[in-house]
């Protein structure tokens, strides 16, 4: 039930967005926008700002100055509406090692929208996961954690997905599944911000480079 | 859509996702028995060393019966903390329940609740059968259970508080009881005042009822504050 918008507004628009850390400045008057069907890679060497940058989107850093639009409505009042319409993938993967692939994403997605058992396990075995849906999480390798973090992707209605370094621990199968997801996503009209040091080949891929004003 | 529909539909969800992470709180301690046994053992470990520490004789230990099980709760409760919210800090968990579109105090307070239920509840069944250890009178059982039973809510509540304003910090140590206890000193208070009433043959109803405005204050203002220091701690 990707959700696309009808008005001339885009998805996320990002205005003059200033943040410094302690003493550094990351960035300053950062200006973007994404719209659905767009795909919107970050880059920038390490300590750019790139994780930071995704976090303040997310509304869970609120150390900056600018403004973030929600198609069209300042964000700041209505998190909640923007959080519903949003998935974050973050370098930590919200996976407990102690909690199965299936109890993880039961409750990963009630915090969203319902999911059944049956549609979860799809998802795993969509993404590879078949026959480990039972077993504890820290009996799987690092790609595998890495890979029930990622069903949440297709068990989401989101329009907006954010993922901070998706591609790490993934084997070659799973860098291609990924990059699947992400361009059918957007083929579907969501919208996804994105930061990799991997060369996506997407069609309408956008990059926003940060860190080369300094 | 229509508005009430709607509204009917994000309360379901509020209620599907309160559920779901009091399910997954459980499930997690369940699985990882220490953090449950360990705050449990310490307290009983607590408690009997006071007749040998202090005296085997009854008339002196019933006298500070109420005192010993209460402070031995509060340590207990204190100690059963220092996890609270940890494993869902390192892990990212806690940034997906930030993110969640349901209200965060609201999944905070089910937190709590499961909280309670693994590290409180234990300490209050075993209560009667250490009391009985500390010679305490019989009279004073009933009250004895049923101030912890609205006191220890009340502290983990405001230790949720400590723990989310300090979950991002390397090593707390102390600043979680430094923060916690000066909160809790009211508790304790009515909490043994209760018991030391009820022995004393007066009515142990006034204190009790004074435990049960704390619960609900707690109740209802606590997991607002938590939500907001978490916020506070993930920036």
């Amino acid at each position: 039930m990707t959700e696309i918008s009808q008005d001339a507004s885009p998805l996320l628009e990002v205005r003059a967005l200033t943040c410094e850390r302690g003493e550094r400045l990351l960035f300053r008057d950062l200006e973007f926008s994404l719209d659905s069907g767009q795909v919107l890679q970050v880059k920038g060497g390490n300590g750019s700002g790139k994780t930071t940058l995704m976090r303040i989107v997310c509304g869970l850093n609120d150390s900056f100055e600018g403004e973030l639009y929600w198609r069209g409505d300042a964000l700041g009042e209505r998190w909640d509406a923007f959080h519903a319409n949003l998935l974050y993938i973050g370098h930590r993967l919200a996976v407990n090692h102690v909690l199965t692939p299936l109890e993880n994403l039961r409750w990963s997605c009630r915090l969203h929208d319902p999911a059944d058992d049956s549609g979860i396990r799809e998802a795993l075995a969509e993404m590879d996961l078949a026959g480990y849906e039972d077993s504890p999480c820290y009996s799987l390798s690092a790609g595998q954690q890495q890979r029930v973090s990622l069903a949440r992707l297709l068990l989401s209605s989101a329009a907006l997905w954010i993922l901070d370094e998706p591609f790490t621990t993934l084997d070659v199968d799973g860098v291609a599944l990924l990059e699947n997801l992400v361009a059918r996503h957007a083929r579907e009209g969501g919208a996804v911000l994105i930061t990799t040091h991997h060369k996506l080949v997407l069609p309408r891929l956008r990059t926003l480079t940060l860190g080369v004003a300094r | 859509m229509n508005r009430t529909g709607n509204s009917a539909m994000n309360r379901a969800n509020a209620g599907a996702a309160f559920r779901a992470t009091l399910k997954r709180d459980l499930l997690i301690s369940v699985k990882r028995r220490n953090d449950i046994l360990n705050p449990f053992m310490f307290f009983i470990i607590v408690v009997s060393l006071f007749p040998i520490g202090i005296s085997p004789e009854s008339a002196m230990l019933r006298q500070i019966a109420a005192g010993v099980i209460w402070i031995a709760v509060l340590l207990a409760s204190m100690l059963s903390m220092d996890s609270l919210y940890r494993s869902d800090y390192e892990d990212g968990s806690l940034e997906q329940l930030l993110l969640s579109s349901q209200p965060l105090y609201l999944l905070v307070f089910a937190k709590n609740i499961a909280h309670w239920l693994v590290s409180g509840l234990p300490v209050i069944l075993v209560s009667p059968l250490l009391a009985y250890m500390l010679a305490l009178p019989a009279e004073g059982y009933l009250t004895l259970v049923l101030s912890l039973l609205l006191g220890t809510p009340v502290v983990g509540m405001i230790g949720a508080i400590a723990v989310a304003l300090t979950v991002g910090l390397g090593s707390r140590g102390l600043i979680l009881a430094v923060i916690t206890v000066p909160m809790s000193v009211p508790v304790l208070i009515f909490g043994t005042l209760a018991v030391q009433n009820s022995l004393a043959g007066g009515s142990p109803l006034g204190y009790l009822a004074l435990l049960g405005a704390m619960l609900a204050a707690a109740a209802s203002l606590a997991p607002v504050a938590t939500a907001a220091a978490l916020r506070i701690s993930l920036n």
